[in-house]
């Protein structure tokens, strides 16, 4: 069975057409790419499966379970935790509390037994899952560093740590190798791949072509909002649709 | 527990200990004056639980007056015992809040700002509006002092105990509090709703939550304020009240707990010395404000650690 499947799903704002009847299914396990254009209504698909947005038309099915129109902390509880675009830190805080609120799912408390002392077991283990995952990531000798302190390369990492450490079971990545240089991406591909070893069913939307074909063994392609085409990375690169979509030849709907 | 912690209970314990002892050498007017202090150290500590989730609004001490109203009602209308009011000025405040989150929280930032402005004034109005049950503009009058083994609580001496013990009771919840997983997440919430979303944080929740607790202590504030005057109007809770509070709080310095504090203290303690020159006193406070915006953004408190900085840097060279 698919882990999550895109069934249909469109998305109107106001009079523009953002996504069109858009179909795709991805496997538990799987590093899925979903490339396309600029425009092409990546990043609204994304919005839409981590519940920031509700779509007009269509459904998204989780674990067979429907989850179109649920609000984003009711998503990332069922198992699905999004990256951003922009590296997307708790700047202000250290790496270790960075990863401690992502344990949110887990520690949560209420304010009594916050007040009273009450919930010290759960804030144990959930300093304990933090410390799992910041050796996990590589990142245990900065675990006192600001986030904002760090180097692109390991601000991408923890954004990753943070989002790992909720426990998801299918994560989002928006465009994680942007703005990085050829050495911190192959860094970060190996990183993707540890993760998604460990479990972590993967989708990322990327622009860097290199990193996407070296990862998935399958790729889903947009273009003006409409599925263009799907396949293994070898027949992506020779669709001649895709060739043309990205060259700027493709007809206009 | 390490050595710094014993230092610092040590240190509180030592403070609590002179403010018990200090009252008895004030004149009459700086008990009252000590006693006010101590209201207001709870009423911006308590806003700055709210601040921690990046929103500020304008009905904190509104909030204070549903409290206020409450306890003054209880007590002189149904004949409940201080005792019992001054809590449940609380958990009405707390309530009244519960329910100002489902209209409020729909806004965030500036209009939640101006959201929470108008509200309040709704309020404030319902109170002048309705003289029954809450006497118009002229208030509520003649509300009784709590009683406890016949200890005069209309004195200040007394009374101020009764606040101290009230209010440090209230401090070290609220301490506790920021320094939980909850307090945690409250940042979290502040600096970036969008990733704690997304790590599973119902932001919404945790905005209200914090207006909910805030307004809960205030409330109680605002009953120990007025058991102290005897009388509660609605002027006492107008925007220009709620106007010395931002600027204790902003001139403090919001980034830690204890920042507002002294805030509250350094500019009360100016404005009580400023009594000869009351026409002057906004014009003061405005050169105050500014002056503290432009060359301590980070408040008052950040005064000692920029001055060791300071010393370090000319000590060690280069």
């Amino acid at each position: 069975m698919s882990l999550l499947e895109v069934q249909n799903v469109s998305k109107h704002f106001g009079g523009l057409t953002a996504l069109h009847n858009v179909t795709f299914s991805v496997k538990a396990g799987e590093i899925r790419g979903l490339i396309g254009p600029n425009g092409a209504g990546k990043s609204t698909m994304f919005k839409n499966i981590a519940g920031f947005y509700k779509p007009t038309q269509g459904d998204i099915l989780f674990e067979g379970r429907s989850i179109a129109g649920l609000a984003p902390h009711d998503i990332s509880s069922l198992g699905i935790v999004r990256t951003f675009q922009e590296t997307t830190l708790f700047q202000e805080l250290t790496v270790f509390e960075n990863t401690l609120v992502g344990c949110h799912l887990q520690a949560e408390t209420n304010i009594f037994s916050a007040v009273l002392g009450l919930d010290k077991g759960k804030q144990k283990r959930a300093r304990e899952k933090s410390m799992e995952v910041m050796e996990f990531m590589g990142l245990i000798e900065r675990r006192d560093q600001l986030a904002a302190e760090l180097p692109l390369g390991s601000q991408r990492t923890l954004a990753i740590a943070t989002a790992l450490a909720s426990g998801p079971k299918l994560l989002l990545m928006d465009e994680p190798f942007a703005g990085m240089n050829p050495e911190e991406t192959k860094q970060m591909m190996n990183l993707t791949q540890k993760v998604n070893d460990f479990g972590v069913t993967i989708v990322l939307v990327e622009h860097d072509m290199k990193a996407v074909m070296g990862l998935c063994e399958y790729i889903t392609v947009l273009n003006f909002g409409t599925l263009l085409a799907e396949g293994s990375p070898t027949e992506i690169r020779e669709d001649a649709r895709v060739v043309s979509a990205y060259l700027g030849g493709g007809h206009r709907h | 527990m390490s050595k710094a912690g014993i230092l610092q209970i040590a240190g509180i314990l030592v403070l609590l200990l002179a403010l018990l002892v200090l009252p008895n050498y004030l004149k009459y007017h700086h008990q009252d004056f000590m006693i006010f202090l101590f209201i207001n150290i709870l009423v911006v500590v308590s806003y700055r639980l709210m601040t921690l989730t990046g929103e500020w609004s304008l009905i904190h001490i509104v909030m204070m007056g549903v409290g206020a109203y409450t306890s003054a009602l209880l007590s002189k209308n149904l004949g409940f015992p201080v005792w019992v009011s001054m809590p449940m000025a609380g958990v009405s405040a707390g309530l009244m809040a519960a329910l100002l989150c489902f209209p409020l929280f729909r806004m965030t930032q500036f209009y939640f700002l101006i959201g929470s402005f108008a509200v309040g004034e709704a309020i404030r109005l319902a109170w002048i509006f309705f003289v029954y049950p809450f006497g118009g503009s002229s208030g509520v009058s003649s509300i009784p002092p709590p009683e406890l083994l016949g200890i005069d609580f209309m004195e200040p001496i007394p009374y101020f105990y009764l606040v101290l013990s009230v209010v440090t009771i209230c401090l070290v919840i609220l301490y506790r509090v920021e320094n939980s997983r909850f307090g945690l997440t409250l940042h979290a919430v502040h600096w970036k709703a969008s990733l704690a979303e997304s790590v599973g944080v119902n932001t919404w929740k945790y905005r209200s939550l914090a207006f909910i607790v805030a307004s809960l202590f205030v409330g109680i504030a605002g009953a120990l304020k007025i058991h102290y005057l005897g009388n509660v109007t609605p002027h006492q809770f107008g925007v220009g009240t709620m106007v010395f509070v931002l600027i204790w709080v902003i001139v403090g310095g919001y980034n830690t707990f204890f920042g507002p504090i002294l805030g509250a203290i350094v500019l009360s303690v100016l404005d009580e010395s400023l009594r000869d020159l009351e026409e002057f006193r906004p014009a003061i406070y405005g050169v105050i404000l500014i002056a503290a915006i432009m060359f301590m953004p980070k408040g008052l408190e950040s005064v000692p650690s920029g001055i060791r900085q300071w010393f370090s840097q000319r000590k060690s060279p280069g």
